[in-house]
């Protein structure tokens, strides 16, 4: 550039010294060759630190874009697909629901209260962004077993720490702003103790018309900053701009852990409901990652627009703080809103009204950049595009790892159990302590630290169906959400255990009656940079393409949480590649919705879909006897999955079942003790045929669902199931306080329970 | 009859209320915390949530808000006012209750449904009972173990003034006497922390059972 502008003094880097810098921040040499080129300059200090975060893995995709790309987007009922910070589904009566996942892994290792908090809050963000309320939360925990004491990172106390700060952080955030929480997951492996992944899933609901767009179409519109002021916290890399140049030695030490505050996240979300509701708002976009700079930038670069920002109007924590340091802070419960400016003062009022500070801090102009002022001089002119949409893309190179072989080598189809196979003990205290293992028992003492019922809408919460159901407001219609994960599946067989996950959370928005619109994941894995991690990626994304294509329900959206990585002993170790898979359905009546636990003595009890078989590689019970991880997956059969799906659905709107559980993690006999459980009866059931005894009680074959049915319904129910060419079997019938498998076990049900019971708490409390 | 529900920044559970006053037959309207009269309504419900954060101590900033004084003029004046949870604890800090809510004794939130038995059925908000139940009704809070001095604890008794209590066995927060709800002297104004506006619908999973404190109160003529 001939006339290269000119920047303060404090701004304007040489180019030796903007690469040393960049190189800092993450930037690699080819990435600062771009930026440059992108320029025509060296980058000033804000606009390197704009740069090197908003091209970072975290906001950019740059491992993961190539792959996800190839993922189905599209249905008749999707309004909104990947891309923005929602997806959103048509779900008739005039209403579109949003939905979303989003991970908080590493911060909730460092801080776990506040990780967890300020995650439960981006997502929440993400969903009001889009204009809707947000009804539900959903939150996937995966955590180090602490019933399984060991050195540094696990130790149980450590792991306790972890986990209560978590739950208390998730409750502490939604409890407060409002929102019930309707299930999720609680996993234990010490593949998580280093790194725990804390994932948590937010639904909202809105009128189809008050869909928000996050667009800057309007030359002159003005944008506004409401929510809290910008402070030094939650500034990530840049922080090495500090420390390497203008730090006096304390800033630099500074936490980058974000601090939440639910009750400036309520008044916000109200404060931005009203706005949508009265026209007010031509467009929104909340401030996650990057804060300033990437809300700006993602504006603007929406609709090819330029913005004029200045940063004097920011309404600060700190006076005292440095250009980069606003444009990157990712202080919570903020929003950039535009509006016109005949607009404005009613803004304000409405802010005014909910107690949510603003300040009007830039205008829509001509163009497309992105210019930003301090102390009226420039300080950034660049492409908003080139820093919203233009980052790296990188196609990492994948290697099948050398450890498959190991697993494919074990034989995890015949452990002794003792009791059965001709082995000797005591069958019956091995399944009661099978059914109290951490993984298998009761959530409650988890659950019940969350709100499920705030809001009017909870037909079915945590624990009581295979998904959670809330009723729409206003409405008779309801949704239904599960989330599934199986690290353990998916380290054995990226592609087929991936193709599990996610029949296992069709299956389950199906158990209890809806019909599975969507998905949203959240892909949890280790460092792309090694090509066997890739590897667990590509395949994990091939196996998802598959099972969301064939079962109809698209991905709309999610996250990826990448470098899930534990150094030990100088080695680093990945933990189970997990994606975590979020289904949305609807139930057209929410009164068709079906639990989980048996209901009436005398309700004949079915086992439909796949027949069983050799089901426990990576099982349940495999860890339950500490055997290494092995085995081969067979694969699931997705068009029977389909077929089932739809049988559940009718059978459901026909008012059909008293009961649906899939049988999953710890098979059939775990099913049957969460059935009997929750309803507060158990049953006699007949063993399955065709396997041997320890398969029937314990395998993870995928495709089946223990379903109970009134006898007078019995005849339409195998009709129905006949008719869609789904298999059906007698596995017995409801009734009395125990849980009987023929021939196998009889178990009292109030031993289980309180086996199930208790085990949490002794371990946690 | 109508029934006003008072917005504090916070009130969370002040939509559901409102529902639940309409679905037992009554028409409901919002009281915005920072109006100075409480406009033409028959009673009053302050509602849970976290009003204010929870910030400082649970109902103390909310106690200072400018509709409380009306509504200390209407309870004075012998209107029905019923607070839910952090409406209760608003109540306490107001005085217009005695005692207060301290943590739970296991110190954790607690959401789970609970037994209660009405032990007063003489108050506008406990008429519609038929008897004494144990009514399962859900709570829902971190600070709900409800405290007061001994002497006060005996007057509550002595007056009548115990309004629910925890069923036998079913105390969730370490609650003095096991008492969930009380009321003051003059029987109008009644306090408890679970959640009865959200145990009126069959179809959800905390169930229907607290309708009558809804019924109860719009089916009879109204109060003030």
């Amino acid at each position: 550039m001939s006339d290269a502008p000119t920047f303060p003094a404090n701004e304007t880097l040489t180019d030796e010294r903007a690469r040393e810098l960049g190189h800092e921040l993450g930037l690699r040499g080819d990435e600062y060759d771009d930026l440059v080129a992108t320029l025509g300059r060296v980058p000033t200090v804000s606009e390197l630190g704009m740069y090197s975060v908003m091209w970072s893995e975290h906001c950019s995709y740059k491992s993961s874009k190539v792959h996800l790309k190839t993922l189905p987007t599209e249905a008749s009922y999707v309004l909104v697909g990947p891309g923005e910070n929602a997806g959103v589904v048509d779900v008739g009566d005039d209403l579109a629901v949003s939905f979303k996942i989003e991970s908080h892994n590493h911060p909730s290792f460092v801080e776990p209260y506040q990780g967890a908090a300020t995650g439960v809050g981006g997502i929440l963000r993400d969903i009001f962004t889009m204009g809707a309320r947000p009804i539900a939360v959903m939150d996937p925990l995966r955590f180090g077993d602490p019933s399984r004491d060991g050195e540094g990172v696990q130790s149980a106390d450590l792991q306790r720490h972890i986990i209560d700060g978590v739950v208390r952080g998730v409750g502490g955030y939604g409890n407060c702003v409002g929102v019930p929480n309707i299930g999720g997951e609680t996993v234990f492996d010490p593949r998580y103790a280093g790194n725990p992944l804390v994932n948590v899933l937010a639904i909202g609901v809105m009128r189809k018309d008050r869909l928000q767009l996050a667009k800057a179409e309007n030359v002159g519109d003005v944008a506004v900053l409401l929510g809290s002021a910008t402070g030094r916290d939650g500034i990530g890399g840049a922080s090495v701009l500090a420390s390497q140049e203008f730090d006096e030695g304390l800033e630099a030490k500074r936490p980058n852990v974000q601090v939440g505050d639910p009750f400036a996240e309520k008044l916000l979300i109200e404060a931005c409901l009203e706005l949508y509701d009265r026209d007010l708002i031509a467009g929104i976009q909340d401030m996650g990652a990057a804060g300033i700079a990437c809300s700006t930038s993602e504006l603007a670069s929406a609709a090819s627009m330029g913005m004029d920002v200045d940063l004097d109007k920011v309404h600060l924590r700190e006076a005292s703080m440095e250009s980069w340091e606003i444009l990157c802070s990712e202080s919570q419960e903020r929003m950039l809103a535009l509006c016109s400016p005949n607009d404005l003062d009613d803004v304000l009022a409405v802010a005014d009204k909910w107690g949510v500070p603003a300040s009007v801090v830039g205008t829509v102009v001509e163009g497309d950049n992105l210019v930003l002022r301090r102390n009226g001089e420039v300080i950034a002119d660049l492409p908003a595009r080139s820093l919203a949409d233009d980052g790296p893309t990188y196609n990492r190179p994948m290697q099948r790892p050398d450890w498959q072989d190991a697993y494919e080598s074990i034989d995890a189809e015949h452990p002794e159990v003792p009791g059965l196979g001709g082995v000797d003990g005591d069958l019956h205290a091995f399944v009661l302590d099978f059914l109290a293992g951490p993984n298998l028992a009761s959530a409650r003492w988890v659950t019940e630290q969350y709100d499920s019922i705030v809001q009017g809408g909870t037909v079915l919460g945590p624990g009581m169906g295979d998904a959670g159901v809330v009723r729409l407001p206003g409405s008779n219609r309801a949704v239904a959400c599960a989330t599934d994960g199986n690290g353990r599946w998916c380290e054995l067989d990226p592609r087929e255990g991936t193709r599990r996950v996610v029949a296992e959370a069709f299956r389950n928005v199906a158990c209890v009656g809806a019909r599975p619109l969507a998905t949203t994941n959240c892909l949890n894995f280790g460092n792309p940079e090694r090509p066997e991690i890739m590897w667990q990626f590509a395949e994990s994304i091939a196996g998802m393409r598959e099972a969301c294509e064939t079962l109809s329900v698209p991905v709309t959206g999610g996250n990826v949480s990448l470098y899930n990585e534990t150094r030990l002993d100088g080695e680093s170790q990945h933990i189970w590649p997990t994606p975590v898979i979020g289904i949305l359905g609807l139930l057209e009546h929410a009164e068709d919705a079906v639990g989980l636990g048996f209901q009436d003595e005398g309700d004949v009890v079915f086992m439909i879909g796949a027949p069983t078989a050799p089901g426990l590689a990576g099982s349940a019970l495999q860890y339950h006897l500490d055997l290494p991880l092995g085995g081969t997956l067979l694969p699931v059969d997705l068009a029977m999955e389909a077929a089932l799906g739809e049988v559940l659905h009718v059978a459901a709107q026909q008012g059909l079942l008293q009961s649906a559980h899939d049988v999953g993690q710890g098979g059939l006999i775990a099913c049957l003790a969460e059935s009997s459980t929750a309803g507060g009866i158990g049953g006699t059931f007949s063993a399955v045929e065709g396997v041997d005894d320890v398969q029937a009680l314990f395998s993870e074959s995928p495709g089946r669902v223990v379903v109970s049915v009134a006898s007078r319904n019995v005849r339409a129910f195998a009709q129905l199931c006949q008719d869609a060419e789904v298999p059906l079997r007698d596995a017995g019938t409801v009734g009395g306080q125990r849980i009987v498998v023929e021939g196998l076990v009889d178990l009292g049900l109030d031993e289980v329970t309180a086996a199930r019971q208790g085990t949490l708490a002794a371990l946690l409390d | 009859m109508k029934v006003g529900v008072v917005t504090f920044p916070g009130s969370l559970d002040d939509h559901d209320a409102q529902r639940a006053v309409e679905v037992c037959g009554g028409d409901a309207v919002q009281v915005w915390h920072a109006d100075t009269s409480v406009g033409d309504v028959d009673a009053i419900i302050l509602p849970g949530g976290f009003s204010y954060g929870d910030y400082l101590r649970c109902g103390a900033v909310a106690h200072r808000a400018p509709i409380m004084g009306a509504i200390a003029d209407f309870a004075r004046d012998g209107g029905p006012v019923l607070g839910i949870c952090n409406g209760f604890q608003v109540l306490c800090e107001a005085g217009l209750l005695p005692g207060a809510l301290l943590r739970n004794a296991g110190l954790r939130f607690v959401c789970r449904s609970v037994d209660l038995v009405v032990e007063n059925r003489d108050t506008p908000w406990t008429r519609g009972f038929a008897d004494a139940g144990p009514v399962s009704v859900p709570i829902k809070n971190g600070e709900g173990r409800y405290y007061a001095d001994a002497a006060t604890l005996d007057a509550l008794e002595a007056n009548g003034q115990v309004v629910f209590r925890y069923a036998d066995g079913d105390n969730p927060n370490g609650s003095e006497r096991d008492i969930a709800g009380i009321c003051n002297e003059a029987g109008n104004v009644v306090g408890l922390m679970p959640h009865p506006e959200h145990a009126v619908d069959a179809l959800l999973w905390a169930g229907d059972e607290a309708r009558p404190m809804f019924t109860g109160l719009v089916q009879a003529p109204a109060a003030v």
